[in-house]
């Protein structure tokens, strides 16, 4: 049974890079997890989602239809991802842009400042993406003298608090109203001092902040959630109006945008124009969708800039297995019904993708290297419960996939002189979690783990890669009964998988610390 | 102009793909159209229902009370923007009662400076999804620059009942991909604070809506 499907053309990130922030999950799960305010706004915040996000979906007739498509395509793209590419390139440069090619943050962050520089500005405007985060282009920017200004409410009160992004779609979701009305006041000189923390006063304020920023920018920096192949389409799907602003009004557009973003054609779009809102913000559509294809003379952008890149994304296509993490629209809805995002929150996962996404997709773009690189840890963050994948719009199998990259991460760790147990254990359990009636079978043996906890039915010592967790932090004795036996008998009637259980009789041991 | 690691990226990704197993053909199962005619009842009232639930303000007229409704709609705003190829009554409409009336494009275009001193924007519209409550604007002569329907404070969107469709898959059709595309589902808004809708941010605060019936 091999166990390590990837081609060895890993490459480590920088260590301050925003993928790899340095501190093990274990180690900043157990800080978090004390930040009672932290919990609190979390909890409550992915509470009102999944109620949104159910009830959109549950609306939709032929929601399994579209997830099976928008999977299949995306398995297509990665299948034919050179040919796509080039076809892409073709259309956008006909259409009067131009295509960069970066293979990694470094090139990247060049190529951006050197287009704001040729531009002789200071300052530009930015919409909302993972891309430039992950790159760390602001940082980038700063460095070399010109200003990157967040104009996403959720990245303002990010950015003006000095903070880190927490959520892939709501990166200030660990901030409540009254500490956003705090940092308001501290960082916006106009704001009047009776702000309230009216959400509603809080959104004028941001309006008036950035409105003139808007008016005079001449250069915008943006993500893009799709790149349409055939007909070289560019498209951002945002709620609040500054995505329109940053398209539309600066003379130069630079779009940053992973080379897995990608759909074959202009059809395809009706799948994920469905499936991504009803999956992120739980809403029939979102406020604003802007779709352009190179330059229209006379309207928007004269001059528009198409970065593809690649930092680390050819590593996960390498794995055959791995690759699913790139089919990801990230829509964040594998966070919000996730049971230890919500209890850890997305900082502990130190990179730019937290939760169960982020616990494979890191991973992949930086490899793991071993016990000592916080990355290790990353595929451990789970309690493989499954709501991941039931909520994911394109269906990447992320419980599956976890349990492989356990395997890899132990295998990673092979040039040190580790105690073979272990990682034959972890072997055994991914042919075991591979499978689902070995899985089933198996989780009827968990109840012998209960023997090796003591009497206070608490696991002290574990074996690494999980040392860095039980060091810190006691495990529960495996309950008597599994989730998914406790599941099949509390919830027989086939409901929702992805909502939080009502009942307050759970299973012994799976409750939070 | 450089191209950069085009090739090295490239050759990665073949390398990466080396040997794979291609995947199945994409199973198409979903629905691509509704279950009721473009323009029927049925659809404008789903449209109507979604528009205000997204705040949005809706009201249905006939051709023949087109003109008065958009005049009343208008009526406290005094400085308007609209697209040079608004339907003529439309244009009279708005010109009512001696409001200023800058026509984008004739003689000039506005700047961005100069759209945030107007209040509302009067626009026609592409295609529209009942389901969504999605409007779409193509950038036709009738909608204009991008800019127009995004800096004024008020949008007064004029949607034609045969324009209306019921799923996104049926809009997207009728779409041509290569113009600028705006997609709007209601007035601007955010769920960045605790996950709660709040209407009004950087686009229109207020989005009116002109549903003109078939005659
Ligand atoms: S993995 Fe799936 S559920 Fe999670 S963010 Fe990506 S697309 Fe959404």
């Amino acid at each position: 049974m091999t166990t390590f499907l990837g081609i060895p053309i890993r490459r480590h990130a920088d260590p301050s890079s925003p993928l790899r922030e340095g501190e093990s999950f274990p180690h900043a799960a157990r800080r978090e997890v004390n930040n009672e305010q932290l919990r609190g706004n979390l909890s409550r915040a992915t509470a009102t989602i999944r109620g949104k996000r159910a009830a959109v979906v549950a609306e939709c007739a032929d929601w399994e239809q579209l997830r099976d498509a928008g999977s299949a395509i995306k398995a297509d793209v990665m299948s034919r991802l050179p040919e796509l590419l080039e076809e892409l390139e073709r259309n956008v440069i006909a259409r009067g842009g131009t295509v960069h090619w970066a293979a990694d943050a470094a090139e990247a962050n060049e190529i951006v400042a050197r287009i704001a520089k040729s531009k002789g500005v200071d300052e530009l405007v930015k919409v909302k993406s993972m891309a430039t985060q992950e790159i760390g282009l602001n940082e980038y920017l700063e460095e070399v003298g010109i200003a990157a200004l967040e104009t996403d409410l959720a990245e303002l009160i990010v950015q003006l608090g000095h903070d880190k992004p927490s959520h892939i779609l709501v990166p200030a979701i660990h901030r409540n109203r009254a500490e956003i009305r705090e940092i308001f006041l501290r960082e916006m000189p106009e704001v009047p001092a009776d702000l309230t923390d009216d959400p509603r006063q809080l959104a004028m304020a941001a309006r008036e902040h950035l409105r003139r920023k808007f008016l005079t920018a001449k250069v915008a920096v943006s993500g893009a959630n799709f790149a349409v192949a055939d007909t070289g389409t560019l498209a951002v799907v945002e709620s609040e109006g500054n995505g329109r602003m940053c398209l539309t009004l600066p003379e130069t557009l630079i779009t940053v945008m992973g080379i897995e973003k990608l759909i074959p054609t202009w059809q395809d779009l009706e799948v994920f124009f469905q499936l991504l809102p009803r999956s992120s913000t739980g809403e029939r559509m979102n406020p604003y969708t802007s779709l352009w294809t190179g330059v229209t003379p006379g309207d928007g952008p004269q001059e528009f800039h198409l970065i593809l890149l690649d930092n680390g994304r050819t590593n996960a296509l390498a794995d055959e297995m791995g690759r699913a993490a790139l089919h990801c629209i990230r829509c964040s809805a594998c966070l919000n019904v996730c049971p230890v995002y919500e209890r850890a929150g997305g900082h502990a996962y130190g990179s730019v993708y937290p939760g169960p996404i982020g616990a494979i997709l890191t991973p992949q773009l930086t490899g793991m290297h071993g016990h000592n690189d916080p990355n290790s840890t990353l595929p451990y963050a789970s309690s493989l419960c499954g709501a991941c994948f039931d909520a994911c719009p394109v269906k990447i199998d992320i419980p599956t996939m976890l349990v492989e990259l356990r395997a890899q991460s132990v295998d990673s760790d092979r040039g040190r002189k580790v105690p073979g147990g272990w990682s034959s254990a972890m072997k055994a359990m991914s042919w075991i979690m591979a499978d689902d009636k070995r899985f089933r079978a198996a989780e009827k043996g968990l109840a012998a783990g209960r023997l090796i906890a003591g009497p206070d039915k608490k696991i002290t010592k574990l074996p690494w890669p999980v040392n860095g967790w039980s060091s810190t932090r006691d495990t529960p004795a495996p309950p008597k009964e599994t989730f998914r036996q406790w599941w099949a008998a509390n919830r027989a009637d086939g409901s929702d998988g992805d909502r939080a259980p009502e009942h307050n009789q759970k299973p012994e041991g799976t409750e939070g610390p | 102009m450089s191209v950069g690691s085009r090739e090295a990226v490239l050759n990665k990704i073949r390398t990466a793909l080396d040997g794979q197993k291609m995947p199945g053909p994409i199973p198409r199962e979903y629905d691509t159209h509704g279950q009721h005619a473009p323009g029927s009842e049925h659809v404008i009232e789903t449209l109507v229902d979604r528009l205000e639930d997204y705040k949005a303000l809706v009201v249905r007229v006939g051709p023949a009370d087109l003109a008065d409704t958009v005049s009343s709609r208008l009526q406290g705003f005094d400085r308007i923007v609209v697209p040079a190829g608004l339907p003529a009554e439309v244009l009279e409409a708005c010109r009512r009662v001696g409001r200023t009336v800058f026509v984008d494009g004739d003689p000039a275009i506005l700047s961005a400076a100069e759209l945030d001193e107007v209040q509302v924007v009067v626009t026609a519209s592409r295609v529209t999804v009942a389901l969504t409550g999605t409007i779409v604007l193509d950038g036709a002569a009738d909608q204009g620059r991008r800019a127009i329907s995004l800096v004024p404070d008020r949008h007064l969107c004029l949607v034609r009942a045969d324009q209306i469709v019921e799923t996104l898959p049926e809009a997207l059709h009728l779409l041509e991909a290569t113009r600028p595309l705006t997609m709007i589902s209601g007035p601007s808004a955010t769920s960045d604070i605790e996950l709660n809708r709040v209407e009004g941010v950087h686009g229109p605060r207020t989005l009116d809506v002109v549903i003109i019936e078939n005659s």
